[in-house]
Order: C-alpha cells, then sequence, then structure tokens
C-alpha cells in the first residue's frame, strides 16, 4: 500500500516532522486558490512512483495563474501509466543543504536499515552506486530500536564527507537523534516498508523540514491500519481504488484475485501457487510466446474461483488464449476441472483453452475434460508450446 | 538418512483445532508423523485428534518431550506462536502461516536468532523426510526415500520437483519448503549445509525464486565452497516484471535486485547444474547421480 506524498507528508505532520506548508488540489481552480493564499509555490503531480519530476510533473509558479495554467497542464499528464489526479502545492523552501534520511527492509539482514546520507535529492541513488561511503547505514536492535549514541555516529560518519556541515555537526546530530527516532516510531506504527525523507532540507536558518516523503504499508499489516487504507480510498478520486493501478490489476484486487498483468502479452496464464504460477509464464516465454498476466488461484480453488479466474482473464482483449497449469496437491484436479468447463460454457469462450493437470484427482479432472471436449496434458512443458502454437 | 526430521521426531501442533490445523494434522498423522501434543491457550487438559492440550509451549514440551513445533495459526498471532515454541526451546519450529506483518516477522526472526532453535517458514509447505516424518502440507502420496535433498521457496514447485524425482527413479533424503516471504527463518545458506553433512544425501536440487538475494549469498558462500555435493538449481519468475509481487511477498524484483539472472549466475558461477524446466531437474540430477537402475 504506497501512500502518496501529500499522505505521506500528513503522516510526517502527525508525528511532529516538519513539513511546508501545502494544499491539496484536484482542479487547477483549486491550485489558484492554493498559490493565492501561500503564494509562490511548487505544483507537484501526485503520483505513486518516483522521477516525476524529470518526467515534467512538478512545475514552481509565482502567481496564481502560473498555478491554475500548470496545474491544468500537469493534472492531464499520465506519468510512466500513472495518470495524474492531483497536485500537491507547497510553499517553496530555502535550500541551505539536501540531505536524505530513510527507513526500509534490509531483506539480507532481516531488519530495518535507517539509511543517512549528507547528499540528499534527486540523485541518491546515484550516489550510492558510485559513492557508497557517503550513504550511512544503521540497523537497529528491532527490540531496542536505534539509540541516540547510534545516530550520533551515523550522522557524523556521513556529515564528514560534507565540509560545509562540518562546523555545525553536533547540533545537526542532536536534531538527527530526534528526528530519526520520530521517524523510526511511525516506521513501526504504520508498519512501513519503507519511509523515507528525500531530500531532508536543512534551510539556512537550522531548521530539517521534510521536502519530500515515501511510505509504503506492509499489506500484511493492512489489517492493524484500517484508517489509513480508508483514508487513503476517501482520497482517491476515480473508480480505481487507490492510486492510478494498472485496471486489470484494480479489477483482480476487487475481485479478491492475485493477479500481476504484464500488458502486450498473447497468452493468459493460471496456476495454483505462486511459484508453480511464475513458472507458467517462464513455459510460455521459453516456448517463444508472450505471457499476459500472473495468476495464482492458490491452494484448494474450487470452481468458482477458476471461472472467475477465466473471466478476469478475458477481461483484456489482448488475451488470445489460455494456460492453465494445475499441480494438485490442497488443490483437486476435478474441482478445476468443473470450473474450466463451466467458464468456457457459461462465458461462451471460443479462443483456446490448454490444460495441463497432474496431482490429486488427476484422472477424474481429466475424464471430465476429455468428456466435455478439453485434451489436458501431462507435461508443463508440452503444453505450454501447445498454447503458444495455438495462439501464434 | 535425513536432516531436521525423522522417525523419531515428536511434534507439538499450534493451532491444532482449527479447520485447517486439525485438517493437515490428520494428514501429517496418516503419513506416520508421530503427533504428540497440541497447543491452544485456555483448552489445556483437553484432547482432540487422540493427542492432549496443554495451554501453553512450555507445557506441552514439559510433559511430552516435543522436540519439534508445527504452526498453524491466524498471522496476527504467528510472530508470537513461533516466539513461544523457540522460548520453550524446541529444536525444530515449522511454521506455515501466510500474511504474517513483516515487522512481526523481523522481531520474532531477532528473537529466535537468540536461542537455539531452527525456524522453518513462515509462508512455507513444512518439511518431510519420507517414509518417516512430515510437517506442513507437502502432498503424502508423491515422495519416496532416496538420496536427493531438496530445498525450496516456493510450495507448488517443492511438490512438482519432488514428483518429478520419484518418477524418475529419485528419491529423496529430505524435502525442506522455506517459504516465500522476505523475512524467513532459515535461508538456503543454512539448509545447505546440513544435506552437506547428511551422509545419505549424494545430491541437493534448490528451487528458488526472483526477490532478495538469498539465493546468490548461498551459491557464493555454500555452494562454491567445497560443498562437496553436486548441486542442481531451479530458478521461477524469469519473465517478471519490476516492482510487481509476483504472489508471494517475497517474489519481487527491486529495482535491479533480486531478479532471475542474477541468482543463475551466481548459481552458474558456483558451479551448480541449472534446470529450465522441472523436467530438466531429473536429467541433471541423473547425469550426476548415474542412471536410477544402475544404483
Amino acid at each position: 500500500m504506497k501512500l502518496l506524498e501529500y499522505q505521506a507528508k500528513q503522516q510526517f505532520a502527525g508525528a511532529g516532522i516538519a513539513i511546508p506548508a501545502g494544499r491539496l488540489a484536484r482542479t487547477p481552480e483549486e491550485a489558484e486558490a492554493a498559490a493565492r493564499e501561500l503564494g509562490r509555490i511548487a505544483v507537484k503531480a501526485q503520483v505513486p512512483i518516483g522521477g516525476r519530476g524529470k518526467a515534467g510533473g512538478i512545475a514552481v509558479v509565482d502567481t496564481p495563474e502560473d498555478a491554475r495554467r500548470e496545474a491544468a497542464r500537469i493534472l492531464a499528464m499520465d506519468i510512466r501509466g500513472y495518470p495524474v489526479r492531483s497536485v500537491w502545492c507547497e510553499t517553496g523552501l530555502e535550500i541551505g543543504s539536501e540531505l536524505y534520511l530513510g527507513i526500509t527492509l534490509d531483506r539480507d539482514r532481516r531488519r530495518l536499515v535507517v539509511i543517512f546520507s549528507a547528499a540528499g535529492g534527486m540523485e541518491i541513488e546515484q550516489v550510492a552506486d558510485e559513492s557508497p561511503e557517503k550513504v550511512i547505514k544503521l540497523w537497529p536492535d528491532p527490540f531496542r530500536g536505534p539509540q541516540p549514541y547510534e545516530i550520533r555516529q551515523m550522522a557524523f560518519d556521513a556529515l564528514a564527507h560534507a565540509p560545509a556541515l562540518q562546523e555545525m555537526r553536533g547540533k545537526l546530530a542532536a536534531q538527527l537523534v530526534g528526528l530519526t527516532q520520530t521517524l523510526y516510531g511511525l516506521a513501526l506504527k504504520l508498519d512501513a516498508l519503507t519511509c523515507e525523507i528525500n531530500p531532508l532540507v536543512l534551510t539556512p536558518d537550522g531548521r530539517l523540514v521534510a521536502a519530500d516523503g515515501k511510505l509504503e504499508i506492509d499489506e500484511n499489516a493492512e489489517y492493524r491500519h484500517k484508517d489509513v487504507a480508508a483514508e487513503i480510498e476517501r482520497d482517491a478520486s476515480g473508480d480505481e481504488a487507490t492510486t492510478g493501478e494498472d485496471p486489470y490489476e484494480a479489477e483482480a484486487k476487487r475481485r479478491g484475485l492475485t493477479y500481476v498483468h504484464l500488458p502486450g502479452g498473447t497468452v493468459g496464464c493460471i496456476g495454483n501457487g505462486a511459484g508453480l504460477a511464475m513458472n507458467t509464464l517462464d513455459l510460455v516465454k521459453q516456448m517463444g510466446g508472450n505471457p499476459n498476466n500472473f495468476l495464482d488461484i492458490g491452494g484448494g480453488a474450487n470452481a468458482e474461483k477458476v471461472r472467475n479466474a477465466f473471466d478476469m482473464i478475458l477481461q483484456d482483449p489482448d488475451v488470445r488464449g489460455i494456460f492453465i497449469n494445475i499441480f494438485g496437491g490442497i488443490t483437486r484436479g476435478d474441482e478445476v476441472a468443473r470450473g474450466i468447463i463451466q467458464a468456457r460454457d457459461e462465458l461462451g469462450i471460443t479462443k483456446p483453452i490448454v490444460v495441463r493437470m497432474t496431482g490429486t484427482r488427476e484422472e477424474e479432472g481429466r475424464k471430465l475434460l476429455q468428456e466435455a471436449g478439453i485434451t489436458p496434458g501431462v507435461s508443463a512443458p508440452d503444453a505450454a508450446r501447445k498454447i503458444v502454437e495455438l495462439t501464434s | 538418512m535425513s536432516i531436521l526430521v525423522n522417525k523419531s521426531t515428536k511434534v507439538v501442533v499450534q493451532g491444532i483445532t482449527g479447520r485447517e490445523g486439525s485438517f493437515h494434522t490428520e494428514q501429517m498423522m496418516a503419513y506416520g508423523t508421530n503427533v504428540v501434543a497440541g497447543v491452544v491457550p485456555g483448552k489445556g487438559g483437553q484432547e482432540h485428534l487422540g493427542v492432549p492440550i496443554f495451554d501453553t509451549v512450555a507445557a506441552a514440551v514439559a510433559a511430552t518431550g516435543a522436540d519439534a513445533s508445527f504452526i498453524i495459526v491466524p498471522p496476527p498471532f504467528a510472530a508470537d506462536a513461533i516466539m513461544e515454541s523457540a522460548a520453550a526451546g524446541v529444536p525444530v519450529v515449522v511454521c506455515v502461516t501466510e500474511g504474517i506483518p513483516v515487522h512481526d516477522m523481523v522481531r520474532a526472526k531477532a528473537f529466535v536468532d537468540t536461542t537455539s532453535s531452527r525456524l522453518i517458514g513462515p509462508n512455507c509447505p513444512g518439511l518431510m523426510t519420507p517414509g518417516e516424518c512430515k510437517i506442513g502440507f507437502i502432498p503424502n502420496h508423491v515422495a519416496k526415500p532416496g538420496p536427493v535433498g531438496i530445498v525450496a521457496r516456493s510450495g507448488t514447485l517443492t511438490y512438482e520437483v519432488i514428483q518429478a524425482l520419484t518418477e524418475g527413479g529419485y528419491g529423496q533424503s529430505t524435502a525442506v519448503g522455506i517459504g516465500g516471504d522476505p523475512v524467513l527463518g532459515m535461508s538456503f545458506k543454512d539448509v545447505l549445509p546440513m544435506f552437506a553433512a547428511d551422509e545419505h544425501t549424494e545430491a541437493v536440487v534448490m528451487v528458488g525464486e526472483i526477490g532478495g538475494s538469498d539465493e546468490e549469498d548461498a551459491a557464493e558462500h555454500v555452494v562454491a565452497r567445497g560443498f562437496g555435493k553436486p548441486v542442481v538449481a531451479f530458478i521461477s519468475g524469469r519473465t517478471a516484471p519490476p516492482g510487481k509481487r509476483m504472489g508471494h511477498a517475497g517474489a519481487i524484483i527491486s529495482g535491479n535486485k533480486g531478479t532471475a539472472q542474477s541468482k543463475i549466475d551466481a548459481l552458474t558461477k558456483a558451479g551448480a547444474g541449472i534446470a529450465d524446466t522441472i523436467e530438466d531437474v531429473v536429467r541433471l540430477v541423473g547425469e550426476r547421480l548415474g542412471a536410477p537402475a544402475a544404483r
């Protein structure tokens, strides 16, 4: 669950982290009003991906008229597949230095990591690649959290690469202790997988202000954050639940299906179990085809779920045929077969369907399919080859 | 003859009275697993499926000598159940629960690491030593005893590999499903040395997938360093787009990290055989162990 910039900033502000004054605008008129109130502002596209500045999704304007014109332009944009539905209009900051402070999951260490650098801003990833010594990491004890001495050490190590900030490093380290502990507390409270301030602006008068924010909440923990989820939903405009998702993926979410869309693909793919479903796509590709989607019907799927999966896949007109790959463990072959036949007959599917079925109740399942005129295969590579032939 | 579990393993089930818990405990018993106790807070003193229920894992261990636990409780309670098992000194803790919040698992993992317990999972199919003991979901009929160790992130692909090996004439020593979450207990690099030390395991099949760098880590630090036994690896997710979660919470390519190619490259460099399909796994195992009839 990714929050938009303004939603992340509201969370920051609620925790006591300084942010620039701002207003959300969904129309050019609202942006104009914001500029009238705040003066010189930055008009920023609210999309859940990075790189919007380079894509032209941010404009700094001096007058309400310019705010209106730029907001109209940005609100008409589509940034890497995400339509812009709102803009965040915020007062410009006087910038002394741009720093970086973030918390994320370090999978390799199975811990959260706090990352700090005095070289923040748009190029932080490049800095991390080219001068990793400027990016300092701290892995706090999960039960104790980051301690002040650890944070000071992190701050001094990073500030050693910023000659201009040497003089004030003591004061800055002390500020960072409070800010880091607050941000860490927020990450824990929200079950954040990413909680990032970039840039963290140091103003000429020595204040630390969050000029941009990124927050991603663990979907497994959504049940603990219904309020945040509801807020995201409420703030969203348009039909799609949250933040300009792929329309097919949004539809799959509504249907309760684990689905990933690969736009442009022609072979619809269904598997039971995430690993097997992933492998189903790989097989199609190996045989020279283009998979259209990942769809895991999970363990123990019933006929209705199978029918639902077929219906979902056929939403995309690019799909020329469907490959369903079943290894029955908890999932029963006869149940899946009934779902396939139901889907074909009730949805009137005329596009080719290739079934690979093995495992629990495979004989019963295969018999049902054969009676219905569908020939199931046993070998997954052979079945993949067949669907690629039929859809080429 | 195996690693982690065998015919003398005594299992306590946390969540034994739930619908799923009951079903899979029965399946495990039908396979021959020695289930000695269940734990359900507040139901201590009762009996279920013919085994005594205790309020706490510590009480169950004290009364029955259980030396492995099977955790099948809902996500909000799973991390705590893992810590309870580890605190009670259970040597092998198997958690199959899917959907545990990551922060809960970070704490549970850190806690388990301070004990001598080994954690398998979460979000895994469990493990099985064919003919002796299974803890988890692996279907009862597909496996047979033999020389091939299996360690896998995906459940269904574990079953696929077991079945294909069995049909090809190669039995298995132990199959371990380590799970598809980003924060796991044992990873490839923890399980592989156990197979290396097991005299009855002659070859190992690794089933990896996109996301994280556990496969690379194991390739570099275990497989490449005098592992001593042939390793065959199968990696799924070659066609997965970056930034999308492919079913498993852990199966996601972040930036340029966690791609199938990076894992294949690392494993190739370490000397593992790379299988493109499940059928290929059997062929490569055969090349390394010889035809089953000749054995």
